[in-house]
């Protein structure tokens, strides 16, 4: 097994310095990877743009100007520079929309994580260590959580809390968490019949200490990919509920929510269709490309896929 | 005319630290029935120059060869579709571990009779009952139902029985063993390389047994071709290597066998085979052997006359001199 | 085998009872008044209120409602929909075949290109193929399906003028429905380009539908294959002067697809999801444009019957999935 413990074992130059130490050697295997790399710098430049946000956008997302509706992108025909990626139906300019839209897909991947990972991590760390009975009924929950499709249960959930940005994010935590139970129940299960915990529990570690200090450092690996991977999923789940008009409500410059705007004008403008759902594509394309990095970097074994 | 023909054989590996010689100017030369032993220490490139004659190494491998001929084909240019007609058909493979080598998926029946249909013009029922007696011929008691069953369901000893029974398929004219007994129990053993020269003895087909166990040589072969880190050694006939063995890594091979054993403690060779980084420069054996002088160290050895064994060695032992 | 069988079919029950539950208390544990939420803003008197109280059971203990729910469940009696006033299990078993047909083309689709993506991608590992295959994968497991549906309709529709842009069927042909699946109804219609028009139609929903899972699948049949290529019995089944094809797409995928397999169960739960989009989007008359309706419509009878047996339908392929795992697997076959 890959675990963090022995791999720092097998690197004794580096038992002294173990935290730098692993840190280089992970930023070694991950710096192979050429699309995991630029995957990173994607994902940093739109960290960037949605930090910026405010300083960056030439206009107010929801200003509206009458005068210039549905102008196209600067290389087209009858656009212009004023409005770079054109605007929309009702006047607002695409690129401002665009740079606030980012804010809110990175509020959204951070939140939904955040959730699903407390809460999964929590409920899987119990579900390994509880008895069976107990075991049972954690995992034939989250069984049955999974035997809905994702989506529908979170718009089902939208639907009775009310759309707004907020509930779409809690919804999709709640569908996403059972993958964290499974995960960390699964990482628990291995590290429990390993040495050091038996020698923990002889020395008399209490439960919370063996829960959180003992076992979960050595479980993380998994749960960070898994981590990298929910964080595009809560940005494509939450972008989809927006488009439904369960997510954000406009005039929220949210990709999703802009996309559902969009729609009716299609066959007129491509632009105000086109922009959004590529900054969707892009975005999580670079995370899922960052997550694969990932795992090949903290897991070895997975090297081989 | 010689069944299988091979003339300074080289196969290099394009690896992560660089070319890696894997088997360095090897001659190989097998008889219709001769049964043909290769023997050295893991590492030694046995396996590799048989995969190599077969087609079965890594697009990393470049092969070399003065020649490489098989019943008068030449199987250094020949095309993976004229290939394929050769190799399974007149010269085939078993492998060391007979239990993950037989595809889990399919039952033993399956497999064997895959062979037949591919390169024999038999219809359904005549490839049944082939497989039936090939069963039979290797020793597998009810052979009908075995046909239906699963590699998982069959022991060790078993599966490398029915390994054979696919190799003999299409009644080969070579047969190549690669350890054929090294993962099997040791009552096992015995009975798969007593099968191995029986069937030899009653079909006439060539035998190239590859194995790092002198004991397996002794029982079984004719004659017996030493390699060492890629290079062949020695080459002599059995009764001869084991007499008389003229290079002081089949010497010390010899030594390290209990049944040869004057000490309580079993001589072993010290050190390992030279790897990828830590090539000698002169004779590859130099670094562990007893014998070696600066010579030896510096310039690699020349290649002695037949009835020295064709030992790679610039002090070839003799008789007159005290083996010890 | 039949034991394998057994101990799965027991793992169902309890699920299914969980599910029953879930569906049940969505509307009336979490916050909010469905009857007030269902009036909307223009709300409702005192007696009206009064009444659909009583129409729903509201009045009664939970534990009665749910004893009510359950048994009508087991009958097949999911309640009645406020909109149409027809049992929503008649409503679910209208409109499933059209779903059926949409998710079969797509897992179809998925599969037919997916496996050979995965096999070639491993075959030639590390190579071009290998490399454009693998991020055509990835861009494809990234892509956001309700975009890249209406991106395909500004191509194939918009400017190429190729594809219809909703519905089953042009509005020309009318026949009555024999099976609910178009592909065949069309045929037996014996109406001269229906079945064309019914094939066009289903071009564009299917393909999006199938995006994600091909490349899943894609993904999944590279890393298994990869990892069955290096086995000794490939090497066997080489040593026999097996053709390539044969080694690769018989031996060593046989193999590969045991992992796959359970991938394209899993992808499955996705192509529900995905139908919720894709049938939005091009007004494909099936479960999910009918549960996203009934959502908006705040029809609950339908969001809760809906759910239950979306989940019974993920539930049953998971099934399914299980045992052709143990059909293609021979180690679990003859136990």
């Amino acid at each position: 097994m890959a675990d963090v413990s022995s791999s720092t074992n097998t690197t004794p130059t580096d038992a002294a310095t173990a935290r730098p130490g692993r840190f280089k050697e992970f930023w070694r295997y991950f710096k192979e990877n050429r699309g995991a790399v630029i995957g990173f710098y994607v994902f940093v430049f739109f960290l960037i743009v949605a930090i910026f946000a405010p300083l960056l956008a030439p206009f107010d997302p929801s200003s509206q100007n009458r005068a210039a509706t549905l102008v196209p992108p600067f290389w087209q025909s009858g656009g212009n520079w004023t409005y770079p990626l054109g605007t929309d139906p009702l006047g607002r300019d695409m690129l401002s929309r665009l740079i606030h839209g980012a804010r809110y897909s990175f509020l959204v991947g951070t939140v939904v994580v955040i959730l699903a990972a407390t809460g999964g991590i929590l409920t899987g760390l119990v579900a390994g260590f509880a008895p069976k009975w107990l075991d049972t009924i954690i995992m034939r929950i989250m069984d049955i959580i999974l035997s809905i499709p994702s989506l529908l249960l979170a718009l089902v959930l939208v639907a009775i809390l009310g759309p707004s940005l907020l509930n779409a994010m809690i919804a999709i935590a709640i569908v996403l968490q059972p993958h964290y139970v499974r995960l960390t129940r699964a990482a628990v299960m291995t590290e429990l019949s390993k040495d050091y915990v038996v020698s923990a529990k002889v020395a008399g570690a209490r439960l919370p200490r063996l829960m959180f200090v003992t076992v979960l450092p050595n479980c993380l690996a998994p749960i960070i990919v898994q981590a990298a991977l929910s964080f595009s999923n809560a940005i494509l789940d939450v972008a989809a509920l927006g488009f439904l008009g369960m997510g954000a409500q406009p005039p929220t410059p949210e990709w999703g929510t802009m996309l559902a705007e969009a729609r009716e004008f299609i066959l007129r403008a491509w632009w105000v269709v086109t922009f959004p759902g590529l900054a969707i594509l892009v975005t999580v394309l670079a995370i899922n490309l960052m997550g694969d990095g990932l795992r090949d970097a903290l897991d070895p074994k997975l090297k081989r896929s | 005319m010689s069944l299988l023909t091979i003339k300074n054989l080289s196969v290099d590996f394009d690896t992560a630290g660089g070319m890696f010689r894997a088997v360095d100017g090897v001659d190989i030369n097998v008889d219709q029935g001769d049964i043909l032993a290769i023997v050295g220490e893991s590492g030694s490139g046995k396996s590799v120059s048989m995969l190599a004659m077969m087609g079965l190494l890594p697009w990393t491998a470049t092969i070399t060869a003065d020649e490489m001929s098989f019943d008068g084909i030449d199987l250094r240019d020949l095309g993976p579709m004229a290939r394929r007609k050769v190799i399974g058909r007149d010269m085939s493979m078993i492998f060391q571990e007979p239990m993950s080598s037989l595809n889990p998926c399919f039952t033993v029946g399956f497999q064997i009779k895959e062979s037949l249909k591919i390169h024999l013009d038999l219809d359904r029922a005549e490839r049944k009952k082939r497989a039936i007696e090939l069963m039979e011929l290797v020793g597998i008691p009810d052979p009908e139902r075995r046909l239906k069953a699963f590699p998982h369901q069959l022991s060790g000893g078993m599966s490398q029985r029915v390994m054979i029974a696919m190799a003999l398929a299409c009644k080969p004219r070579l047969l190549i063993a690669d350890e054929p007994t090294t993962a099997l129990d040791v009552t096992i053993q015995a009975q798969i390389l007593d099968l191995l020269a029986d069937l030899q003895k009653e079909t006439g087909m060539a035998l190239i047994l590859i194995t790092h166990d002198m004991g397996v040589v002794a029982e079984t072969a004719q004659r017996v071709q030493v390699q060492y880190a890629g290079q062949k050694v020695e080459e002599q006939e059995v009764r001869g290597l084991f007499s008389d063995p003229h290079h002081p890594y089949t010497a010390a091979l010899l030594a390290a066998l209990p049944e040869r054993a004057t000490e309580r403690h079993l001589p072993t060779i010290p050190g390992v085979v030279p790897g990828q980084y830590d090539r000698p420069q002169g004779c590859l054996f130099s670094p562990r052997c007893k014998f070696a002088d600066d010579k030896c160290r510096k310039t690699p050895p020349p290649v002695q006359p037949p009835d020295l064994g064709l030992a790679r060695c610039h002090y070839p032992i003799t008789r007159q001199e005290d083996v010890a | 085998m039949l034991r394998f069988l057994i101990s799965r079919l027991l793992t169902f029950i309890p699920t299914f009872i969980g599910v029953c539950i879930i569906s049940f208390a969505f509307i009336r544990v979490l916050p909010g008044d469905p009857i007030v939420v269902m009036a909307g803003e223009r709300g409702l008197s005192d007696e009206r209120y009064q009444e659909m109280v009583e129409q729903f059971g509201f009045d009664r203990p939970l534990i009665v409602q749910f004893w009510d729910f359950f048994t009508g469940v087991l009958q097949g009696d999911l309640g009645t929909s406020f909109v149409t006033k027809r049992p929503v299990f008649d409503e679910f078993f209208a409109l499933f075949p059209a779903t059926l047909e949409l998710s079969f083309c797509a897992i179809v689709i998925a599969i037919v290109l997916g496996l050979p993506a995965g096999v070639i991608a491993a075959v030639n590992r590390g190579k071009f193929f290998d490399r454009a295959l693998m991020s055509s994968a990835l861009v494809g497991y990234s892509m956001p399906i309700f975009w890249w549906a209406l991106l395909l309709i500004i191509i194939f529709s918009g400017n190429l003028g190729w594809t219809p842009v909703s519905g089953r069927i042009d509005l020309l042909y009318f026949f009555p429905p024999v099976t609910g699946f178009m592909l065949i109804d069309s045929l037996l219609s014996g109406q001269d380009g229906a079945f064309t028009s019914a094939v066009r139609h289903l071009i564009l929903p299917s393909i999006v539908l199938a995006t994600i899972p091909l490349a899943v699948i894609a993904r999944q049949t590279r890393s298994a294959m990869l990892e069955v290529l290096g086995e000794d019995y490939i090497r066997t089944a080489r040593s026999k002067g097996l053709a390539p094809p044969r080694v690769n797409g018989l031996h060593a995928l046989r193999n590969a697809m045991i992992p796959v397999i359970t991938v394209i169960g899993l992808s499955v739960g996705m192509l529900l999801a995905g139908a919720i989009l894709t049938e939005t989007i091009f007004s494909w008359p099936g479960i999910g444009k009918w549960m996203v309706d009934s959502i908006y419509r705040r029809d609950y009878p339908v969001v809760q019957g809906g759910l239950l047996m979306v989940a019974l339908m993920v539930m049953v392929v998971n099934l399914i999935v299980d045992l052709t795992y143990g059909l293609i697997n021979p180690k679990i076959r003859k136990r």
